[in-house]
């Protein structure tokens, strides 16, 4: 079925070599990176994550969007995502390669990367979190897989996809929970330090996710002659409302927490997201664009005419998706090292160097995503019109 | 044809028994169970080598004189840590820290000026219930049996998990080769690579060879008491009890071995 993807209108083409070259640069500075040390980003010892493992925390919950689609229509028979439920899966596959790249381009000495499986750490999340992460990649890419070879062939998917896709329900919760325990049990940094981070993370995952695959579907509507059907869209569209309006819930709930009691270990944190400390105040203007974003594009998902207009409804999903990137992305990762145990304020921007490699490890997840959905779309259209 | 075909899988069947049967007997996370050398009871006491059940030590600081490093420079030196000259790809082992850094808890506005102004050299506390082994997910960092927090250069990935898990600030990442910030190498102890993790390891090389750690050693005022907390007779024990002391956010449930004297 690959060799589906080989076949493409300019406009694919262009696109594909677009995200070569943005790859191409991305690995030119990932060499660089790997001759110079992690010296080439902005990290320090005080802020010792940046913007990869921001990336990789905020893509965790991309991942998610397969499950807010298999679960209605698994296990309550909800036709209407019957049709998508493969597009859910295969942004899966493309979010959770592009975890995995950028916990391996964060990592000091990435040859020794097996070193997780030589010497097993169950006391690790991390090591854990490697082992929820390649279970959920391995089971989207079988599920997806198989059901659109069956789709294609026009044959029932085989039984014992079923257990599979029943598994990748709780799989999916365990992906955030995991990767919301690698921050949720540390002790002395209290703003990752509470235990709504696992919520927190899965509602945040359950708006972004499925706000980008409503913009994959319009996209494909209007570019790709694949109609998700208005009814799918709307189903969407709702649960990212719903989870939208969850996730801006649990951060006001931490926020009363954080200034009510007025402990400064809890509040500083906060204050140096949304106010800056002692004139710092790098965060302040993202963080700031990350809430009006959030509560316009909840504003505009609970208005009925507003949300079932494709234009409005793209704007609000592409609010929500730059929203949550930045508020689970750089504000959560990191917050929490500012200040620093010792109370030193280290502020963090990255360098260019560090956003190229970014930006090439997005392009390898799109190119992985396009290529899929190409092959989605020619086994669809081969069906439609044969 | 039959008995070649038998032998055949007879031959094959046997060396693929071979190739396995190594990592069978064997297998990598056995391996791990094994005591390495340096964990062996021989090897943490050779004859001269320095041991205690739980290795902790006392900071007197009120003796330290303005403006002295020489805790510092000596382990430094005797380490082989890199001078970058920047605060973004610093390494350090030991450090002064204000009081209000070192215990931002226990500190207000009107404590005595003279522990205000105090500054405090802060190092790896080396914890009885160390956060950092429990999240590397290699166990390139490890504890040993007399308390001392390791850490293993060739094993470490450079994941840096176990920085943002130490609430002390204790470690250091390589962000770059550290070998040409290094003023004077050291022969007797090992440079480090880039990107791995870094820290205070108690001077256990020296220890093992019968001297007291670097800093300590170095310390002309005697601020620095090293010993062990389980034997009651021990210097550090005998001092703790005549002085009041504190640890460094021992809410956290880590309990750090570094113990101030205020």
């Amino acid at each position: 079925m690959l060799e589906k993807s080989l076949k493409g209108s300019r406009g694919y083409w262009i696109w594909i070599i677009f995200l070569l070259i943005v790859a191409a640069i991305g690995f030119f500075f990932y060499l660089r990176q790997l001759d110079y040390g992690l010296g080439v980003t902005g990290m320090s010892r005080d802020v010792s994550w940046g913007l990869y493992i921001a990336q990789f925390t905020f893509l965790v919950g991309i991942a998610a969007s397969a499950v807010m689609l298999v679960l209605p229509y698994y296990l309550h028979d909800y036709k209407a995502f019957g049709k998508i439920t493969v597009l859910g899966e295969f942004l899966a596959v493309a979010a959770v390669i592009m975890c995995v790249l950028f916990v391996f381009v964060d990592l000091g000495q990435p040859s020794r990367v097996m070193n997780v499986l030589l010497h097993p750490s169950p006391t690790s999340i991390l090591f854990w979190d490697m082992i929820v992460l390649s279970g959920y990649l391995l089971i989207n890419i079988f599920t997806g897989w198989v059901i659109l070879t069956c789709n294609r062939k026009e044959v029932p998917p085989p039984g014992w996809v079923k257990p599979l896709i029943y598994l990748s329900i709780p799989w999916a919760i365990s992906i955030h929970t995991v990767t919301a325990f690698i921050y949720a049990g540390l002790p002395g940094r209290s703003f990752w330090l509470t235990a709504i981070m696992a919520p927190r993370f899965l509602a945040s995952a359950f708006a972004s996710g499925p706000a980008l695959l409503i913009i994959f579907c319009l996209i494909l509507k209007r570019y790709g002659r694949f109609d998700a059907g208005e009814k799918a869209i709307q189903a969407l569209s709702k649960i990212v409302a719903y989870a939208l309006a969850t996730s801006i819930f649990f951060v006001l709930v931490e926020l009363f927490t954080a200034f009510y009691s007025q402990i400064p270990e809890q509040a500083q944190h906060f204050l140096y997201l949304f106010t800056g400390l002692e004139g710092h105040t790098k965060l302040v203007p993202w963080m700031w664009t990350s809430a009006v974003l959030a509560f316009a594009a909840l504003g505009m998902l609970i208005i009925p005419p507003i949300r079932r207009n494709d234009g409005w409804l793209a704007v609000a999903c592409v609010f929500v998706f730059v929203s949550l990137w930045i508020e689970k992305g750089l504000g959560l990762v990191v917050t929490g090292f500012i200040p620093s145990p010792l109370e030193t304020i280290t502020e963090y921007v990255p360098t260019g160097a560090e956003i190229a490699i970014t930006l090439g490890v997005w392009a390898i997840g799109f190119m992985i995503l396009t290529i899929l959905y190409r092959i989605f779309i020619t086994v669809h259209d081969e069906k439609e019109n044969p | 044809m039959t008995t070649n075909r038998r032998e055949f899988l007879k031959i094959a069947g046997v060396s693929t028994l071979s190739l396995i049967a190594p990592a069978i007997v064997c297998p990598a996370w056995a391996k791990d169970k094994i005591i390495p050398v340096s964990n062996s009871p021989e090897a943490l006491s050779p004859s001269k080598a320095l041991t205690a059940k739980r290795w902790a030590m006392a900071i007197d600081a009120s003796k330290c004189p303005a403006d002295c490093v020489d805790c510092i420079a000596a382990c430094h030196a005797t380490h082989n840590v890199p001078g970058f000259g920047n605060p973004k790809d610093e390494v350090k082992w030991i450090w002064q820290e204000k009081f209000a850094a070192a215990f931002p808890n226990e500190s207000h506005a009107y404590l005595r000026e003279s522990l205000q102004k105090q500054q405090l050299p802060v190092l790896c506390n080396h914890c009885a219930n160390p956060p950092c082994v429990r999240v590397c997910p290699t166990k390139a960092t490890f504890q040993r049996h007399d308390g001392i927090v390791m850490m293993d250069y060739h094993r470490c990935i450079g994941c840096r998990l176990c920085m943002a898990a130490c609430p002390y600030g204790a470690r250091s990442m390589n962000y770059r080769d550290p070998r040409p910030f290094i003023a004077r190498i050291n022969p007797d102890y090992p440079t480090r690579t880039k990107g791995v993790v870094e820290k205070c390891n108690f001077c256990q090389e020296r220890l093992a060879k019968g001297l007291g750690p670097a800093c300590v050693v170095a310390c002309k005022e005697k601020a620095l008491v090293f010993g062990d907390m389980e034997n009651p007779q021990s210097e550090i024990r005998l001092l703790l009890e005549k002085r009041f002391n504190l640890l460094r956010r021992a809410s956290l449930g880590t309990k750090p071995q570094i113990y101030y004297i205020l």
